[in-house]
């Protein structure tokens, strides 16, 4: 198959590209690994969209974190992806910590980053009373959103797919040939594509998928942000996305509500070498603990739900490496945090430089920017639930009792785009097994769902793709014996 | 207006029925979230139920059915696939399911039988890797009884409840090797006779005072360390140790399932995690009756039908306006007593009450004071977590009590 642009790698920034170029005439692949989109760092992160104050003036980083945060409310609006501007708050506990602020503060007015302000003990505890008391002062950022990250993704590239781009899965780029004015895409089973265009959006892998094109001088190592997601009973803990005075390692241990009334408890922040190990550790998470209880209070651990960790995809220049080594092959790289804020200006970014080596923009004329909220049905209100059910009994069967999620929104997961096709992909679609109980109850009607839907047999469904199978095998009853 | 709405179908709510229709209320509702009544007991193909009940050893779907049987001879509705979405404060209750859509309905009393969940592996923070081949003992037992699937074959269980000590025959006798069973208590919190029938039976190790502290493989488990605690139950570092597996079943205990009860403000108790009752079984808002695991977790299901009956009862007095309320007297525990149910007694008569103790005491002596006056002590040569304990307080013994209190003491 002969493509106009192939993007490596179905994360944020590959899914926001794909999306922004289905808006032109254009034939798309999008090529990931995994057998879901949404597997790398986009899914596992602070799902922060930043103001802006954080990043160095003058860098990539600032400059498309700002715009990109600009650009984020209506773009997760047109998607249907839950945002909510709650504000940032930058706490600090000492008088190096005050100066720190009130840096973070002059940086971010350089930025661009607007409505900023420093707020003295009093006026922080009235707006956060569970604030440590022995908080002095606060940088107040009000443009600082949360965003539900792996919702925007799976949404981007599904309007992608609406407005015709291809989506390949299980698609692992293992070698990249220049022939003639095209590439050969080549995958690890022997799949091939070819494309006049390529972008490496491969996350943490992307410096090796820059060196399949020749490209070496890109370095991505790994650094692992553990994280403790706490019930909906704790939600209400703090409004605000609170962060501590940062430190070289990042921007610290942070305490902030989730679009879906959740707490969210981390980063931790670790370099480590395997680009694979997405484990949490007993320190990491402990780590985390400690930190969160010393800024906020009223964090009640018997309210965990689940605890996981993302990788960040730490380059070797400081900044996000948008490049092109060869004409039409670009890099994006080291997209570490403010990746996902950036995200929407990352991808006009790059759709300019392809623009600039003489890829035709041409307007497509049947583009929609607007895809469907995949949690329609959840937010709609009585009558217009009930309509809904009348007309597909399915939507009027809970399966998932702790988020409350019906059959008929899991069977539509699967048939949406980008379709669901296993346990994990139905639950970032519609938090079934999100909730308290983690799919214990849930989790056998889901696979039977899916095996229905995909026309499988039940035992072959898997958690995740590739080897996570559920079963291993039949009773000695179903086998006969 | 419909009189009495029970929310659940499994034996609790079966019994809670069928007793309030025997104290004369017709107009009953049953509301249950799953295609079948019978509750967590489809799923319980072993036999041990029934023998304080019946006097006979039955299977949990045998002991579902002899009441379902029940409910269906008195023809008291029920609607299946129905959850029950909302209550509120004035027992309007908002459920939804295929047929009806969602719809509301406004009840004079109401009995919660929601029963209990399983603790899932995020609420323990063990680290380690995300992989397929973590389940629930009870997801587990729904795959191979219900679904007659193996989840795996290579398996360690953590925690000694009942649960999973049956998963540890269920899955042995399923011909797949059960390399341990680690609790992290020095004691295991399951049933005595389940410790040997499903366990020794097999020659299947209890690691007490151990836990597994890491889970490994990416896709699927490969693996758990497991460590030895001290006795605050911090992993010993030297302890450690990797067994190779595919499967890690987890059976840590069980949460009463208590979303609704708290959505409609109902006081909670902090050790139970079920609402706050008094004898007749009234939660915090009168005419609000709860019964079975939603209560409490029982290990006897003998006792959730005992339970229900009490709240049925007393849900069909309530409708009548003949529920007494006549004294308040709290119940006071001292630690070592973890809990009782009732938290409350409200009318002076012979009450039966049950308790569970927080660790295992052997020769312990149970006593119930009225003030500093003993009213009831009884000894007991050994007293464990895993087994609920029941004493029986005659109407003379509570004549001048105003507030009690429970306590133990090792002889
Ligand atoms: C702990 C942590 C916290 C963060 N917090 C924030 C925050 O609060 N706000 C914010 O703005 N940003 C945050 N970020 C940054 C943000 O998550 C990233 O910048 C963003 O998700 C990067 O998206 P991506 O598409 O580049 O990478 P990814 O999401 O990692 O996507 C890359 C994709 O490429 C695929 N792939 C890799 N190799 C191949 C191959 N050979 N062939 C095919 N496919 C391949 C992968 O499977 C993956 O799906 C955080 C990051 C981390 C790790
Ligand atoms: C694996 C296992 C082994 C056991 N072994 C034994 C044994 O050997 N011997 C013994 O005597 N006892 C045993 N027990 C204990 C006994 O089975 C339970 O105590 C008993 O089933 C509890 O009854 P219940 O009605 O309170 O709860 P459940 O049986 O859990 O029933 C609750 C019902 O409420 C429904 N429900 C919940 N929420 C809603 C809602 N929002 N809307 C509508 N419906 C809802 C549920 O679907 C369920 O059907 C065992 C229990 C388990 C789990």
């Amino acid at each position: 198959m002969m493509y106009d642009v192939a993007i490596i790698g179905g994360g944020v920034v590959g899914g926001m590209l794909a999306r922004t170029l289905s808006s032109y005439k254009l034939k798309i692949c999008i090529l990931e690994k995994e057998n879901d989109v949404a597997m790398g760092a986009s899914k596992a992160n602070s799902a922060i969209v930043h103001a802006g104050f954080d990043a160095e003036p003058g860098t990539l980083k600032a400059k498309l974190n700002v715009k990109g945060s600009e650009m984020m409310e209506r773009t997760a609006k047109e998607l249907g992806v839950k945002y909510k501007r709650n504000g940032s708050l930058v706490v600090g506990f000492s008088d190096e910590d005050k100066k720190r602020i009130e840096e973070l503060h002059d940086r971010g007015v350089k930025n661009g980053v607007r409505e900023l302000s420093i707020l003295d003990s009093e006026e922080l505890h009235t707006l956060e009373p569970n604030i440590s008391p022995d908080a002095i002062c606060a940088l107040n950022a009000p443009t600082g959103a949360i965003i539900c990250p792996y919702e925007l993704t799976i949404a981007a590239i599904g309007n992608a797919m609406d407005n015709g781009a291809d989506l390949k899965v299980n698609f692992e780029v293992s070698e990249i040939n220049k022939i003639g004015a095209e590439f050969e895409i080549i995958s690890s089973n022997g799949d091939r594509i070819n494309a006049e265009y390529v972008v490496n959006a491969a996350g943490i892998n992307a410096d090796d998928v820059a060196a399949m094109a020749g490209e070496t001088d890109i370095k991505i190592h790994p650094r692992r942000g553990e994280y403790i997601l706490l019930d909906k009973t704790s939600g209400g803990v703090v409004s605000h996305t609170i962060f501590r005075t940062p430190s070289t390692m990042g921007k610290g241990i942070l305490v902030t509500p989730t679009v879906d009334g959740n707490l969210l408890l981390g980063p931790t922040a670790e370099d480590v070498e395997d680009k694979n190990d997405t484990s949490t550790t007993a320190d990491g998470l402990s780590n985390v603990l400690t930190r969160c209880t010393e800024t906020t209070n009223g964090i009640n651990l018997r309210d965990t739900i689940t605890s996981f960790c993302g990788l960040r995809a730490v380059g070797n220049t400081g900044d996000f490496i948008i490049n092109s080594p060869q004409e039409h092959f670009i890099n994006a790289a080291g997209i570490e945090s403010p990746g996902l804020s950036a995200s929407p200006a990352i991808a006009e970014y790059i759709i300019e430089m392809l623009n600039n080596q003489g890829l035709e923009l041409v307007k497509n004329e049947n583009y929609n920017p607007i895809r469907k909220p995949a949690h329609y049905f959840r937010e709609a209100s009585v009558a217009e639930k009930n309509r809904i059910i009348a007309e597909d009994r399915t939507y009027g069967r809970i399966i998932c009792r702790c988020e409350g999620v019906s059959e008929g929104e899991i069977r539509e997961a699967i048939r949406t785009n980008p379709p669901a096709r296993d346990l994990d992909g139905v639950k970032r679609r519609t938090r079934a097994q999100m909730g308290r109980c983690q799919g214990g109850f849930c989790m056998p009607y889901i696979t039977g769902i899916l095996a229905e839907e995909l026309g499988v047999p039940y035992e072959s469904i898997t958690k995740n793709g590739g080897s996570s199978k559920l079963m291993t095998g039949k009773t000695k009853e179903e086998q006969g014996i | 207006m419909t009189e009495l709405v029970i929310i659940g179908g499994g034996p609790a709510g079966m019994s809670a029925a069928i007793a309030a229709y025997e104290n004369g209320i017709r107009d009953i509702l049953i509301l249950e979230r799953d295609e079948r009544l019978g509750g967590i007991l489809q799923q319980c193909i072993h036999n041990g139920f029934g023998l304080h009940r019946f006097g006979e050893e039955l299977t949990g779907p045998e002991y579902a059915w002899r009441y379902e049987e029940r409910v269906r001879e008195l023809s008291i509705p029920f609607k299946l696939n129905t959850m029950v979405l909302d209550i509120s404060e004035d027992k309007v209750i908002t459920a939804a399911n295929p047929t009806d859509g969602i719809f509301r309905i406004q009840a004079k009393a109401v009995i919660l039988a929601m029963g209990c969940r399983e603790r899932s592996r995020g609420a323990l923070n063990i680290s380690g890797t995300r992989p397929a081949g973590v389940y629930s003992a009870g997801t587990a037992q729904k795959l191979v009884n219900m679904k007659g699937f193996m989840p795996g074959k290579k398996v360690v269980i953590l925690g000694s409840g009942d649960i999973g000590l049956i998963m540890a025959r269920r899955m042995s006798l399923e011909g797949a090797e059960v390399k341990a069973v680690c609790e992290l208590m020095p004691y295991s919190g399951g049933l005595a006779r389940n410790i040997e029938q499903c366990l020794n039976d097999f020659n299947i190790p209890l690691l007490l005072s151990h836990t597994v502290v890491k889970i490994h493989g990416k896709k699927r488990v490969e693996g758990v360390t497991i460590a030895k605690v001290d006795d605050k139950g911090k992993p010993i570092e030297e302890t450690r140790q990797f067994i190779e597996c595919d499967t890690l079943l987890l059976s840590v205990g069980l949460i009463p399932e208590n979303e609704l009860t708290k959505s409609a403000g109902i006081d909670i108790n902090k050790i139970t995690n079920g609402a706050s009752v008094t004898q007749s079984r009234e939660t915090s808002i009168p005419g609000v009756f709860a019964c079975g695991n939603v209560l409490h977790v029982h290990d006897l299901v003998d006792y959730v039908s005992e339970e229900a009956e009490i709240a049925g009862k007393n849900a069909a007095l309530y409708i009548n306006g003949e529920l007494k309320n006549e004294v308040d007297i709290p119940i006071d525990t001292d630690g070592k007593v973890r809990y009782t149910v009732p938290q409350r007694i409200t009318e002076k008569k012979d009450t039966k009450v049950f308790f569970r103790v927080a660790n295992v005491y052997e020769n312990a002596e149970i006593k119930v004071y009225s003030g500093d006056e003993v009213i009831f002590k009884t000894r007991k040569p050994k007293v464990a977590p895993g087994e609920m304990q029941c004493i029986t307080l005659k109407e003379q013994q509570l004549e001048n009590a105003e507030k009690l209190s429970i306590g133990l003491e090792v002889l």
